[in-house]
């Protein structure tokens, strides 16, 4: 199992690119499903441009992860922006399917088996999710 | 590390803070002279642990000459992680062996019985070679043990791993199998879904239907529902999802076996079924699902 | 990155690659509205086949695109969707509502052809 956290520093919106490549690759090497791989590079492509949107600057770290009986990845969004005042406004799932306003993050929630958000105003986001290969 | 003297071996605790200073600051004299050992006995030993591993009646499904082929091979990737102290190749090595020995039936027990019985072999010519010296014994065995029980580790939890690979793909078969999706005419799919539908199956049946409508050029799907044991909010979600998915990839769905009642109950509930096209039975369906593709259907006395 | 946009017949097809940059698809719209203008188009093709990942800001600019063209009197298809990203596209609530959908190029010619056909 492949060992080390990787960490893509986001500044622009070329490093959501880098950064899902990167999400996509490990959870390739890990065995994931072409399915679960686009989850996963899919919901790193979201948390990655709402901290470009949001708070201009951030990190990304992915690495692998063990449970009891089967491996999976663990995604960490992080960034000292404005935080979120009203989390679980943010996660209410009431975006109009004409395009979500927002942040994106009951979206990210369902593509991810595990998803945890800590934000507080002027303290900037961190959030954390998993996904467990199948 | 702690002093030692000619005494037994220390209690378990002190023993494994030892165990792991020893993985780390193992003389790596020691544990090449070990290496050493175990290579100028190889044959001896491997004789003397497959001996063992037929006395203890392991592997019955393999052959003396397939047991005794394997039984190379691990003694030397064995003695190259003792040497190397990496375990990468080890790993592998036990991934690709368990490929081999599963559909032979082997089983958890026995491979890391037999792990366990060349741990044992070894450690044993390990106490003959230097009885005489007893803190070197001890020096050596410090070296010898926490890496050996890594290895018996590495092994059982590599063949453990390719065992549950194997189960989840033939899961993975047999949910296929129960889900077909049928190709009933040129562009039109029909998925009829029965029974139990879990988060897990669900996802692997739109996975299924997705990749039916491209590998087919489908532009119609058919769902028929009418056999699913438990129509809720979470199930009724999974079609929408369904629904819109296909649509992205150009194919429009009609889902039948949506009773009146049970539709009602799920607009209720807040689910949006406007989007989806449903008509009552299969059988309405499909010729709906002709129209749209423009085929005529004609009463076979008309075609004559 | 340059975005190909090639002309067949009224319609134009524009290829995107994988992982376009924000400045590659403002480009890209910038350029798809001048041809359809320049040619007077009336049918559009975006074929995506290439992109692995469409996050919501992809789909948005997808709708945006369409709308834009629209406003120059043309239609726009999208094509070339794969399974996997239409499946991940779902679950972000991304549907591409009122945009136009079709399998691969092909599909999507023949559903040009066949509206213009109609309205002809």
């Amino acid at each position: 199992m492949p060992a080390g956290k990787i960490h893509v520093a986001i500044n622009s919106d070329q490093d959501i690119v880098l950064a899902r490549q990167k999400g996509r690759a490990l959870a390739a090497e890990l065995g994931f499903s072409a399915v679960d791989a686009t989850f996963v590079a899919t919901a790193i492509s979201e948390l990655a441009r709402n901290i470009v949107a949001y708070a201009r600057r951030g990190e990304i770290t992915l690495q692998a992860v063990r449970g009891s009986s089967r491996q999976g990845i663990v995604v960490v969004a992080s960034d000292d922006g404005p935080g979120i005042s009203d989390i679980g406004q943010a996660l209410r799932d009431g975006f109009s399917t004409s395009g979500s306003l927002g942040l994106g993050l009951p979206g990210v929630r369902r593509l991810m088996d595990e998803f945890e958000i800590n934000s507080r105003p002027g303290r900037g986001t961190t959030v954390t999710v998993k996904k467990w290969r199948q | 590390m702690a002093k030692r003297d000619g005494s037994t071996k220390d209690s378990g605790t002190q023993k494994n803070q030892a165990s792991e200073l020893a993985l780390s600051e193992a003389p790596s004299e020691l544990l090449r002279e070990l290496v050493a050992h175990l290579r100028q006995n190889r044959t001896q030993l491997r004789e003397e642990w497959v001996v063992r591993i037929s006395e203890t009646r392991l592997l019955t499904a393999m052959t003396k000459e397939e047991i005794f082929a394997e039984a190379t091979s691990v003694y030397d990737s064995y003695v190259e992680a003792l040497e190397t102290e990496t375990f990468e190749a080890l790993q592998a090595y036990a991934r690709n062996l368990s490929e081999r020995i599963i559909p032979r039936g082997v089983e958890t027990h026995e491979v890391v019985g037999i792990v366990l019985l060349l741990r044992d072999v070894l450690a044993r010519s390990l106490f003959a070679k230097y009885q005489t010296d007893f803190k070197k014994l001890n020096r050596i065995l410090d070296a010898y043990e926490p890496a050996a029980n890594r290895i018996a580790n590495t092994v059982a939890v590599g063949f453990v791993q390719e065992r549950e690979r194997v189960i989840r793909q033939q899961q993975e078969a047999i949910r296929e199998l129960s889900t077909p999706v049928l190709q009933v005419r040129e562009r039109l799919l029909i998925l009829p879904i029965i029974g139990v539908i879990d988060p897990q199956r669900a996802r692997q049946l739109t996975e299924q239907l997705l990749r039916g409508i491209r590998t087919n050029r489908a532009k119609v799907i058919v769902i028929d529902i009418t056999g699913v044991a438990a129509m809720d909010v979470t199930v009724a979600n999974h079609l929408v999802q369904t629904v819109e998915a296909s649509r992205l990839l150009g194919a429009t769905v009609i889902v039948t076996g949506l009773s009146p009642e049970i539709a009602q109950t799920l607009v209720t509930i807040g689910v949006d079924l406007g989007k989806m096209n449903t008509v009552g039975d299969l059988q309405g369906g499909i010729e709906q699902a002709e129209r749209l593709l423009g085929y005529k259907v004609m009463a076979v006395a008309e075609a004559r | 990155m340059e975005v190909p946009i090639l002309k067949q017949g009224e319609f134009l097809i524009a290829t995107f690659q994988a992982d376009l940059s924000d400045a590659d698809l403002e480009n890209l719209r910038r350029g798809l509205v001048q041809q359809v203008v320049r040619f007077r188009s009336r049918g559009v093709i975006v074929d995506v086949t290439a992109m692995d990942v469409m996050d919501s800001f992809a789909s948005r600019t997808l709708r945006e695109i369409a709308l834009m063209i629209r406003l120059r009197g043309a239609d726009t298809v999208i094509v070339g969707i794969q399974p996997e990203v239409a499946f991940a596209m779902v679950q972000l609530g991304m549907t591409l509502e009122g945009v136009a959908t079709a399998l691969d190029l092909e599909e999507g010619l023949a559903y040009l052809i066949e509206k213009f056909k109609n309205i002809d």
